[in-house]
């Protein structure tokens, strides 16, 4: 596993080389079936759903979508979701509970957008309703976090009933340079701050935030290889598991912190 | 003639000379000034409720000093719990014991079981004092607490919020109280009970992402801030400046996310009528 330091760590789950949506959706769900908008008036690209299926068996997807060139990476905000992303992807995860399909959701964000209109559409609630939510969905929930997973545009997509990492990615509770901002009014003090956050892989293992660490050599393949490997274990696990069940695993899960 | 232009002892500069040692006579501190419009009053003037006579915005009150005025009846919950988390952060641990001081409470969140005109409820009032009401371990497992002793008892539940967001030295712990604060909102919920939450100035961050706008019902404070992103943050991001209102109640409330404004001094009568004729009606047909 990485010896990377902290500061190396952020540096590697931001990198323009990181594994892709696309990559995740063409190697792991090669039927996927986009479903677009959030039936209240909106459809963010920052997020992608749709319908697809895992070792045959029907399965929900949602990822975060930091686009491909500029021009998409201006439309996502760099794969940071509005609340219309947020609405949708809770739209598509209680469809997912109706119809008892599984839910995977992979995340790389730097975190909900921060935008006049995000506050004026209610990023905010949006958020809350989803952290709400999540958390009472009656299907299994894995998220996979692919790169950076920030704060709560990070969490509302991770209310789940386990949560796994790739080596080189990161989740906390705001970004190391905000983080410095708020702390030590000096955002340039942002390597010292990922040293103090516990934002890495193997830090959150160790405070049982996420259930593991997914090995990312550099070849996006294998990447998705040891992403199908560990989805297909753990959904077999929680698939024997009734609804209500799962639920109260979920919130046993997050009742310790 | 040039006695006339002598200005050592000219009448106004006695004048001068006199109105200054007067000055010196009045004490300072007399006026209050209003975050909000900045107009001033006498200090001697204040009302207990903490509220401009301009344009209503309330300052930001300590939890004890709002309960005063809030309730009639009042015990206190948890009062004794302390963090685990950050110990080692440095600084922390005095920034806690400062905040402590001050606000006469244990974290950024007094909570415990209430009436108003006999009607109990549970309740929670968040400190804006105590590190800009923040959202840690203690006042996470503290809102939990509350919401899980409401279910048990079927008491409906009123929280007062304000919050700069997440406590930042607590890190990720802090994040999953949003979680964990929202799963016992949602058992609340199941169970038929009332949730109400008052916003006041501020109530921003990850309070605003989670059990801030869970209310069934939402109500604010005249111009407190509310919002997720801060002001600062949205305009690194987007490189221009936003306008001063973009996050009042006020532009909450058009938006679509807030039911009503509420002036503090309306807030008992109001929180008496909504938990007296709100949750579930039992009238028989």
């Amino acid at each position: 596993m990485s010896k990377l330091d902290a500061a190396q760590v952020v540096k590697r789950a931001r990198r323009a080389d990181k594994i892709t949506a696309q990559e995740l959706i063409t190697h792991l769900f090669p039927d996927f079936f986009e479903l677009h908008g959030d039936r209240v008036g909106g459809d963010d690209p920052a997020i992608i759903g749709g319908w697809a299926t895992f070792h045959d068996q029907p399965v929900t997807v949602i990822i975060t979508n930091r686009g491909q060139d500029l021009a998409e990476r201006q439309q996502t905000h760099f794969g940071s979701p509005m609340p219309a992303g947020y609405r949708k992807a809770l739209r598509l995860m209680q469809q997912a509970a109706h119809f008892n399909r599984p839910v995977l959701v992979f995340v790389n964000t730097p975190g909900a957008y921060p935008s006049p209109e995000a506050e004026e559409q209610g990023q905010g609630p949006a958020l809350a309703q989803s952290i709400l939510a999540m958390g009472e969905l009656e299907v299994p929930v894995i998220t996979v976090i692919y790169g950076e997973g920030g704060s709560g545009g990070a969490l509302a997509l991770a209310v789940s009933d386990q949560v796994w990492m790739l080596e080189y990615s990161t989740y906390a509770i705001l970004s190391p340079e905000g983080f410095a901002a708020i702390l030590w009014k000096d955002s340039k003090k942002a390597g010292l701050a990922a040293e103090q956050m516990q934002l890495t892989p193997q830090a959150l293992l160790k405070q049982q935030v996420i259930e593991g660490i997914i090995p990312e050599p550099d070849d996006h393949k294998e990447v998705c290889t040891n992403i199908d490997q560990v989805l297909w274990e753990q959904l077999q696990k929680l698939r024997a598991l009734p609804g209500n069940e799962l639920v109260r695993q979920r919130h046993a899960r997050f009742r310790k912190f | 003639m040039m006695a006339l232009y002598d200005k050592k002892n000219t009448l106004s500069e006695r004048h001068i000379q006199a109105d200054k040692k007067a000055m010196q006579r009045v004490p300072d501190d007399l006026w209050e000034k209003c975050h909000y419009c900045h107009g001033t009053w006498a200090k001697v003037a204040t009302n207990r409720y903490g509220t401009c006579p301009h344009c209503g915005a309330g300052k930001r009150q300590a939890a004890r000093q709002r309960l005063a005025w809030l309730v009639d009846e009042f015990t206190e919950m948890d009062a004794e719990l302390t963090t685990v988390v950050g110990r080692d952060f440095p600084g922390y641990m005095e920034k806690i014991t400062a905040a402590q001081a001050r606000t006469q409470l244990n974290d950024a969140v007094l909570t415990g079981k209430a009436t108003i005109e006999r009607t109990p409820f549970a309740l929670g009032i968040m400190d804006p004092l105590f590190i800009m009401g923040s959202l840690g371990t203690v006042a996470g497992e503290k809102i939990t607490r509350l919401f899980e002793y409401a279910t048990a008892h079927q008491l409906p539940v009123v929280l007062v919020t304000a919050s700069g967001g997440a406590r930042m030295q607590e890190g990720i712990h802090s994040l999953m109280q949003m979680a964990k604060i929202s799963q016992a909102i949602a058992a609340h919920h199941r169970a038929g009970l009332l949730y109400i939450t008052i916003l006041t100035d501020p109530t921003t961050g990850g309070v605003t992402a989670s059990f801030a706008m869970d209310g069934d019902i939402i109500l604010a404070e005249p111009h407190a801030l509310i919002g997720f992103a801060g002001r600062r943050v949205i305009e690194q991001t987007i490189q221009t400046t936003v306008t001063p209102d973009l996050q009042t109640a006020e532009n909450v409330l058009r938006y679509g996310f807030i039911d009503q404004i509420v002036q503090r001094e309306d807030e008992k009568k109001v929180l008496g009528w909504l938990l007296k004729n709100g949750g579930r009606n039992n009238v028989q047909a």
